[in-house]
């Protein structure tokens, strides 16, 4: 492949967009980066809180359509604060 | 902070190969993207293996079909950082991304390719969603 790739060896999911929902009330999007014993690592991120003016529904479709708007540059999720890792490219209408 | 550009040298030249122009400061974007008319894609290139190894091999299977932009030019974020800051202010409510591809119609963004719609897809399946956006927006009859 002509691809030229820097990073071998790593997660599955690394370099990857995702939607980290929470058993709390906030949401993340952004790229997945690894998870440690702090827990999951995500870089350039949008976190969705839930008094925030949109849905948690329509922040996941804006962010699938016009991008994530980066809000911190790295977050942690703590590991048993994840409830569900979704790729956002598989976010309908992205 | 920049990549070694002799690293770098590879990926630039996987696109500019293609006759895509490239374009490395603010002035440049401006004079191609400023007061822009008619049909453009703007490819985003990026260092990043996760998905700009797909992006660019996708921007080459594109590029072979029978309808494509009237113009292509691209700018390498991370490397080129003033002209790949200069070329997201034209990109209006899009936010920025690398890879990414914006597809451009009299100055307005008509389609626009996420990084995250090129993780993990393949190039051919990239193409496919890129010429679909070709025949929809470049084709004569728009």
């Amino acid at each position: 492949m002509s691809g030229h790739v820097f990073h071998p060896g790593h997660a599955e999911l690394h370099g990857i967009t995702v939607v980290v929902e929470t058993h709390g009330s906030r949401t993340y999007v952004g790229r997945y980066d690894m998870e440690d014993s702090q827990g999951v690592h995500l870089l350039d991120v949008g976190v969705h809180e839930p008094k925030a003016s949109m849905s948690k529904e329509e922040f996941i479709r804006k962010s699938a359509k016009f991008g994530v708007q980066s809000e911190h540059k790295h977050v942690i999720v703590p590991a048993d604060r994840v409830a569900r890792i979704t790729r956002l490219g598989e976010v309908v209408g992205s | 902070m920049p990549y070694n550009p002799a690293l770098v040298a590879p990926m630039r030249a996987e696109v500019t190969r293609l006759g895509v122009k490239e374009l490395t400061s603010a002035a440049e974007v401006d004079a191609a993207l400023g007061d822009q008319k008619g049909s453009m894609l703007v490819f985003v290139n990026s260092v990043c293996g996760c998905a700009a190894g797909n992006a660019r091999p996708a921007l080459a299977l594109a590029l072979k079909h029978a309808v494509v932009p009237q113009q292509i030019v691209t700018v390498f974020a991370g490397q080129d950082l003033e002209a790949a800051a200069r070329a997201r202010q034209y990109f209006g409510e899009y936010q920025p991304s690398s890879p990414s591809m914006a597809l451009l119609r009299d100055g307005d963004v008509v389609h626009f390719v996420h990084r995250h719609q090129i993780e993990g897809r393949s190039p051919q399946a990239i193409a496919s969603d890129l010429t679909a956006a070709f025949d929809k927006f470049c084709g004569a009859a728009v």
